[in-house]
């Protein structure tokens, strides 16, 4: 059985590989005879399970062992705005009491994995602020559901992951804390708004995190930073103590190294909430067991699947070494079986506007909340509107009362029907065009972004060029659809290149789906890992 | 007003760091039984002072009319609350029955209760509306310290019901007649919390406890002409949701708010007159006074030439000084920058769900008065009756048990509405069964008891329960309609009473009233009266 982290074992290898291949992988033509002989990520979940199971670790190890990484990268990543480390370490004696004295079968599925969550997710008896200093101190008295439900299956929550403030921004620069850097390159964002939970298993500081995606903050990051990372379908998840921003496009997602551990993860944390109407009640299956292991895998193992590439996204304001990246990701899927072709879509430039003035408009109602009353900052005021203006105006950030007024008047009488309106037309539109599209196709794929990380504070005073980075992602969020990213390949930048991230889309709730493709694509990339130089640098 | 709210904020940030709980005094619940008697309020008033009002009023709108219509916000009475499971009774402790959801803490997610449209359904059925087989909420945002999520969910632009009526009968005393009044909508939204100013006014708590009780809002087509239209009107939404058993529709407790719009025109003109909006009536009949006052005061701007000082605005009704104030102007109109309610699916209904309902719906006080009128009782007594759906039960079932109609509904609107009056008791809280309440009947008109004694055993039922057979054996109170059992007791009394016998032989014959009354008290009141005056009479005659 492999250690949990091969860090030192890929990074080992990879040093003997020539800068060349570090960045362009080999396409396979035929599937490796020895499994050995692969870079491939292997899941890390699986590999707690047997050493608790074993005896060969116990849960107060592995944490100890996540808790030093942690403590080692934290000062130049700052993933997490709270690091609850000695609750962690409490929980881990905890399970290896109850391993001790009641059998392995007394403790989850998820026993000793520890947990990174992203800070727009309420956790009891933890700070959740939402990445805003309007909530700066706030306690839930609750757990969101998905949380709760990881708990409940063993999970350790290490920590609360930064985000740009209340999801909205795609670089973690607009988080009111602190500004999160990229494990791959610490002049780089880690991409956003869950920028945290992408870096910091990105930098194995956690083994799993959960994160939310309204418009591509979880796909973007997740490509930014080389991991793993699932949107999955509206409401495939509960939204209950996801503190919400555009409430029709929030979903709780999830990252991990590999896609077996991403595909674990969504098992658990899926399914029919009581507390969200939104939540659907579709079966949720084992992703997990779905997954072949490598070298059981056939040698056309994507036989038979239709793939399309959207036309849309390899053109005009996409990088090259992102499009180069995403073609040869194609003719990979080709070679394992698949049928690629290109297919268009007409109203994928529309969805961008069409999400902004919806995320908009739905985060100017969500955010009236914040206003000092219940709970958070308040300033002392004279009357009401001092009191509102004042709490708002001092607690919240440049990003988020831009879009709060963005959205205010996208909803005023008179504008209402040539903004909001129109836009959930273009929604229709969009949901329609996707929907003929994967009548035709199995998966559509595309970048997750149209660069891969870029400096920190490039874009920080240019917001139009920022939104325009989501235009990969935010179609997704409009149609609802599940959407899986699996690190692909590099370009240039770094000490050791900057990771691409290849996005599959699919219908609603084929997440299994998009795992088995996910798995077998990531499993038979050769000669490339997507370990960061930071975790080799110590 | 305002004043007085801002300058309270710096203090209540005190209050809910501390504890969170805020210690408020409140008035103690007021008891239903006060409640109940509310509803009765607007023809409980002398006659003649509302006949002089009406006069007046009529006089004073010489050649104009009013034009009135009613939003009513009725709270209803499910366990739990709209969107959360919290409960809600009125009256608890500030900040006792609230959770993270009706709170709007980050997160939380509201879930729709289903009685909620149950009682959505039955209502817009009872007001003969059409039922949407699909709406859906809306946000109606604005903030507010008692607003918890800085927006209201509520219907917009497809409520549950729409298009319906409501049909009533004025009061006897109010010259009577039949009405019907067209309802624009009802939807469903929910309640706001409330803000507890304190005494000195330097500071305001919030209380949270009503925020996510659910409402319906019920708004009628400018149909009403007269304060006592839309007081009836009110009365009549009140019958219906107790009738329902959606709401306990009481005034004092909020349960059942009326916001009236009044404009006036001159008579013929087509076009409405500038409208301007009444809250703060605690009772049917202050929305009566109030809506008058306010005709007056329109028409006589009107007939002064200050029509243009008629703005549209929001006035409060002072019950002390029975007249309306400006709460606030309205400098266009708010923007409550609607949108669809993206936490909440649709509502879809079947046309099943809706059947079962109108099945389980009991008969409503309009069908209810007509097939009493139709039995052959007066205005008067039909209004009585079906005002409150318990006597209106009550009623029905001494009638199922064989009881004369007119003779029950004398029993219940006289002796036993005065015991419940002077007792305040509602009729469902008194021993007396409606098949006593007949078998009483039935006993007077066989001649078992006689009426007066009829009453004796009435009041003795209500208090202490029984049979009317076990309490005339009990007390021996069978009446005696033996002749000669009589005749036996009228001669033992002439007997006695060799010196009054002697008068009335000289001419005093006013004194057969003593004889009789000395036979009754003889006979301990059981004599039968015709019989005993009767054989009295002869007895008299054939001494003299």
């Amino acid at each position: 059985m492999p250690p949990p982290l091969q860090a030192q074992r890929l990074l080992l290898s990879q040093r003997r590989l020539p800068p060349s291949h570090r960045r362009r992988f080999t396409p396979v033509s035929s599937l490796p005879s020895a499994p050995a002989k692969t870079l491939a990520p292997s899941s890390s979940i699986l590999s707690i399970r047997e050493s608790l199971l074993s005896g060969e670790r116990t849960a107060a190890e592995i944490t100890a062992e996540y808790l030093s990484r942690l403590r080692r990268t934290e000062p130049s990543v700052r993933s997490f705005i709270h690091v609850a480390d000695a609750d962690a370490e409490r929980e881990a004696e905890e399970l290896d009491r109850r391993i001790a004295s009641e059998g392995q079968d007394a403790v989850g599925p998820l026993a000793g994995v520890l947990v990174g969550v992203k800070d727009n997710l309420c956790t009891a008896n933890m700070p959740s602020t939402g990445g805003s200093r309007i909530l700066d101190g706030y306690r839930p008295a609750y757990d969101a559901t998905a949380v709760r439900r990881l708990r409940e299956a063993g999970a350790i929550v290490v920590g609360k992951t930064n985000l740009d403030e209340f999801g909205m921004g795609s670089t973690t620069e607009g988080s009111g804390f602190q500004v999160t850097t990229n494990p791959w390159d610490d002049s780089r964002v880690p991409g956003g708004s869950s920028g945290g939970s992408a870096s910091s298993v990105s930098a194995r500081q956690c083994v799993v995190s959960l994160g939310s995606d309204t418009g591509g903050s979880v796909r973007q990051p997740a490509s930014f930073c080389g991991v793993v990372g699932l949107k999955p379908t509206y409401g495939r998840v509960s939204r209950f103590g996801l503190m919400a921003y555009a409430s029709s496009l929030d979903v709780v997602g999830c990252f991990g190294s590999s896609v077996v551990d991403t595909a674990t993860i969504l098992s658990v944390i899926a399914g029919h909430d009581k507390m969200d109407s939104t939540s659907s009640s579709h079966d949720v299956r084992d992703y997990k067991s779905e997954l072949v292991p490598l070298d059981l895998l056939e040698s056309k193992p994507l036989n038979g699947m239709r793939i399309g590439i959207i036309q849309e996204t390899l053109g005009e304001g996409v990088e090259t070494g992102v499009i180069s990246s995403i073609r040869t990701a194609a003719s990979h899927l080709e070679q394992l079986g698949s049928v690629v072709e290109e297919v268009s879509l007409p109203s994928f430039s529309l969805g961008l506007p069409a999400y902004y003035i919806l995320a908009s408009s739905e985060a100017s109602s969500n955010l009236s909340r914040y206003d000092g009353i219940r709970y958070g900052r308040q300033v002392s005021a004279d009357d009401f509107n001092e009191l509102y203006g004042g709490s708002r105006a001092n607690g919240l950030g440049h990003e988020v009362k831009m879009r709060i007024l963005m959205g205010t008047y996208a909803l005023s009488a008179g504008y209402y029907d040539a903004y909001y309106k129109r836009a959930q037309q273009v929604r229709t539109l969009v949901k329609k065009s996707f929907q003929e599209a994967l009548e035709r196709y199995d998966i559509l794929i595309s970048p997750a972004a149209p660069s891969a990380a870029y400096k920190i504070g490039e874009k920080i005073n240019d917001p139009l060029a920022m939104y325009a980075g989501d235009i990969m992602t935010v179609n997704v969020n409009l149609a609802g659809l599940p959407a899986l990213v699996v690190p692909c390949g590099f370009v240039d930048g770094g000490s050791a290149g900057l990771p691409v991230g290849l996005q599959m889309i699919g219908s609603p709730f084929s997440e299994g789906n998009l795992l088995r493709a996910g798995h077998i694509f990531e499993q038979t990339l050769q000669n490339i890992s997507f370990v960061p130089p930071l975790l080799a640098e110590s | 007003m305002a004043l007085t709210l801002l300058r309270g904020m710096r203090t209540p940030i005190l209050a809910r760091r501390n504890s969170g709980l805020f210690f408020t005094t409140l008035h103690p619940p007021l008891s239903r039984l006060t409640a109940r008697a509310e509803s009765a309020q607007a023809t409980a008033s002398p006659k003649s002072i509302q006949l002089a009002t009406k006069e007046a009023a009529e006089q004073k709108t010489q050649g104009f009319e009013a034009v009135i219509g009613i939003e009513t916000h009725v709270q209803l009475s499910t366990v739990t609350k709209a969107f959360c499971s919290c409960p809600y009774s009125y009256g608890s402790q500030p900040n006792s029955t609230v959770c993270p959801t009706c709170m709007g803490h980050p997160g939380t997610l509201p879930v729709l209760n289903s009685k909620v449209v149950e009682c959505a359904v039955k209502l817009g059925l009872a007001l003969n509306c059409k039922i949407a087989m699909s709406s859906k909420f809306d946000r109606k945002q604005y903030f507010y310290p008692d607003l918890p999520k800085g927006y209201q969910i509520s219907q917009f632009d497809i409520p549950i019901a729409k298009e319906g009526y409501l049909d009533l009968d004025l009061p006897v005393e109010f010259g009577g007649g039949h009405r019907r009044f067209g309802i624009t909508r009802v939807h469903m939204e929910e309640d706001a919390g409330k803000l507890l100013h304190s005494e000195s006014g330097s500071y305001s708590q919030v209380d949270l406890n009503r925020a996510g009780v659910p409402l319906l809002e019920i708004v009628s087509e400018p149909d009403m002409r007269t304060g006592i239209e839309a007081a009836e009107y009110g009365a009549e939404i009140q019958r219906l949701v107790r009738y329902l058993g959606v709401s306990n529709g009481n005034m004092q407790e909020g349960s059942l708010r009326c916001d009236v719009n009044v404009s006036v025109r001159p008579i013929g003109q087509s076009n409405f007159g500038t409208k301007v909006e009444i809250k703060n009536m605690n009772s049917f009949s202050a929305i009566n006074r109030a809506i008058d006052y306010e005709i007056s005061r329109q028409i006589l701007l009107h007939k002064e030439g200050q029509a243009d000082q008629i703005v549209q605005e929001t006035r409060l009704w002072d019950e002390s000084s029975q007249k309306t104030f400006t709460m606030r102007k309205k400098e266009g109109l708010a923007d409550y920058r609607y949108f669809p309610e993206p936490d909440l699916p649709e509502v879809v209904l079947t046309s099943d769900y809706i059947d079962e309902i109108h099945k389980s719906m009991p008969e409503l006080p309009e069908a209810k008065r007509r097939r009493y009128e139709n039995m052959g009782l007066s205005m008067q007594d039909v209004l009585f009756l079906a005002n409150d759906d318990n006597v209106a039960r009550f009623f029905d079932s001494t009638l199922e048990h064989g009881a004369d109609a007119k003779l029950a509904a004398n029993w219940i609107m006289g002796d036993i509405a005065a015991y419940l009056k002077n007792e305040k008791l509602s009729i469902d809280e008194i021993k007396l069964t409606p098949l006593e309440l007949s078998e009483l009947i039935a006993s007077i008109k066989n001649g078992t008891i006689s009426g007066k004694i009829g009453k004796e055993i009435l009041i003795e039922l209500i208090a202490k329960g029984g049979t009317v057979k076990s309490v005339i054996e009990e007390k021996d109170l069978v009446q005696i309609a033996d002749p000669a059992a009589i005749e036996a007791m009228v001669d033992q009394v002439l007997a006695d009473n060799p010196k009054q016998l002697e008068q009335y032989r000289s001419g005093k014959t006013k004194l057969q009233g003593f004889f009789a009354g000395q036979v009754m008290k003889a006979s301990k009141g059981k004599a039968n009266p015709v019989l005993l005056n009767k054989i009295l009479g002869e007895k008299l005659k054939a001494n003299s």
